[in-house]
């Protein structure tokens, strides 16, 4: 009952991210193969599957840092990419005004390592929302001070374990007030001991702010725990969605099957 | 020819003299070299048309031809199309560019260690492409390029010896100057190389003392 209820306010929410028939492709390789999806708005949804599926590659269109060889991606109603077969895509300000809403939190955390924690949070709020520089650092303090963080403020990213790292990244994404913030395997770099804190962050965002958020992880029972809908990728297409109970519980494809074993027999 | 120490203890106030305008021609002519270098880099590495692919012939064109064909060519040449500038001027003009061409090479080594990640920062915080070189790569090139640039430094402090063939009154120029006047090559040469030798050494040892002082505060 409870799950009906779920999915049908899933549905009369706003879209937030939209994919219509996005194609990529490296040579021989097809990552993505006319993809269509949408993510309503605040919608927690992560992306399972197999290494090379192009999870990732579906992340990294949201964020520009690829491009789609076809296809229309939307997010906040705004166009990212519209782009025709054999045309090739172009950085517009529709893009860059759009890609605001985004944020992301790497695999590598990829910090600047040449400022501490409190100057990688506050050079983009500074630069580029333009707030003082007294704003910006209160609010890094603050978001710092969330991720558990508040003793490093000074420290820089060779000073501090491979999960303060990412939990500055995160804190570094989160300034920007994105409407939706993207996961690429966050976890995938880290020693198995630094895993939980960052999962740890990750669900109290999850559960305390109405961001939208689209995660690539292998972290499956994390996945079960926090998402609304999970989506099961392979070979550029989706497989199947639905549900955390529907995909872990009651996956009705033998693709998705296989995975899960595969993967939960560790 | 025996050595004449009274001799050559009269050349060295003339002989200072040239060193001085040595060391201004050389941190002049750097100036220039890391400012048009780091220029030249940057275009290159911009993929802008046309004109990333003009800064790199330009690259392969300075480099491949000798210092002095360059010195040449600007002292005697260019006067012929009406730009003329004083000896030193030139020297410097020259010296720079010359060197523009290889910290170009050495600015654009530093951008390539910089991880693609860094990029990716930049564009997922919407910093503008501008801001990305200023804050986030040219900080992190630079690290890696200081070490070698200072390199550059010396070297060029003594290639500068090349433009006495051009008139410039460096100390080269003085050391031609007193051996074609009193026929006595031994004393300033050998003044000459002692005072190079001096300030190669010291530049070098400053150079370490900086790139050790970077390594550490990585």
């Amino acid at each position: 009952m409870s799950q009906i209820a779920q999915s049908q306010s899933a549905q009369s929410r706003e879209t937030m991210i939209s994919f219509a028939n996005v194609s990529k492709s490296w040579g021989d390789n097809h990552v993505l193969r006319s993809l269509d999806f949408e993510i309503g708005a605040g919608e927690k949804v992560c992306i399972i599957g197999p290494s090379g599926s192009g999870k990732t590659t579906i992340l990294r269109i949201l964020m520009t840092l690829e491009s789609p060889d076809e296809g229309l991606v939307t997010v906040a109603g705004g166009t990212l990419w519209d782009v025709k077969a054999g045309h090739k895509p172009r950085e517009t300000k529709q893009m860059k005004a759009t890609r605001r809403n985004v944020g992301m939190v790497f695999q590598q955390f990829n910090l600047f390592p040449h400022m501490t924690a409190v100057e990688n949070v506050v050079e983009a709020p500074v630069r580029v929302l333009k707030l003082s520089k007294q704003e910006a650092r209160e609010r890094a303090v603050e978001l710092l001070g969330m991720v558990g963080l508040q003793e490093h403020l000074q420290h820089k990213p060779a000073q501090l374990s491979g999960g303060q790292q990412q939990r500055v990244a995160i804190a570094r994404a989160m300034a920007m007030r994105p409407k939706v913030m993207l996961f690429d395997e966050p976890t995938s770099a880290l020693d198995p001991e630094l895993i939980g804190e960052v999962l740890e962050v990750i669900r109290e965002l999850a559960h305390s702010t109405d961001m939208t958020m689209l995660m690539v992880t292998h972290e499956m029972r994390f996945a079960e725990e926090i998402s609304d809908r999970v989506v099961m990728f392979d070979q550029g297409v989706v497989v199947e969605r639905g549900t955390p109970a529907e995909i872990f519980k009651h996956p009705t494809e033998e693709r998705t099957r296989r995975f899960l074993r595969a993967v939960l027999e560790r | 020819m025996t050595w004449d120490s009274g001799f050559a203890l009269s050349l060295i106030p003339q002989l200072l003299a040239g060193l001085r305008i040595t060391v201004e021609i050389t941190v002049l002519g750097m100036l220039i070299a890391l400012v048009v270098g780091l220029f030249v880099a940057v275009v290159r590495r911009s993929r802008i048309p046309v004109l990333s692919w003009l800064f790199g012939f330009y690259v392969q064109f300075v480099r491949g031809t000798p210092l002095l064909v360059q010195a040449y060519f600007a002292y005697f040449v260019l006067p012929d199309y009406g730009i003329t500038f004083s000896p030193f001027l030139t020297g410097v003009i020259v010296i720079g560019i010359n060197y523009s061409a290889y910290t170009a090479e050495v600015y654009r080594a530093g951008v390539e260690d910089v991880p693609a990640g860094q990029w990716e920062a930049a564009t997922a915080l919407s910093l503008p492409v501008p801001r990305t070189w200023v804050r986030i790569v040219l900080p992190q090139a630079l690290r890696t390029s200081v070490p070698v640039l200072g390199n550059y430094l010396v070297q060029m402090f003594k290639d500068s010896a090349v433009l006495f063939a051009i008139s410039v009154y460096e100390l080269m120029g003085h050391v031609e100057a007193i051996g074609s006047d009193t026929y006595r090559y031994l004393e300033p040469v050998t003044i000459a190389a002692v005072l190079y030798l001096i300030v190669s050494l010291v530049a070098s040892q400053l150079v370490r003392l900086l790139e050790n002082r970077l390594a550490l505060s990585r």
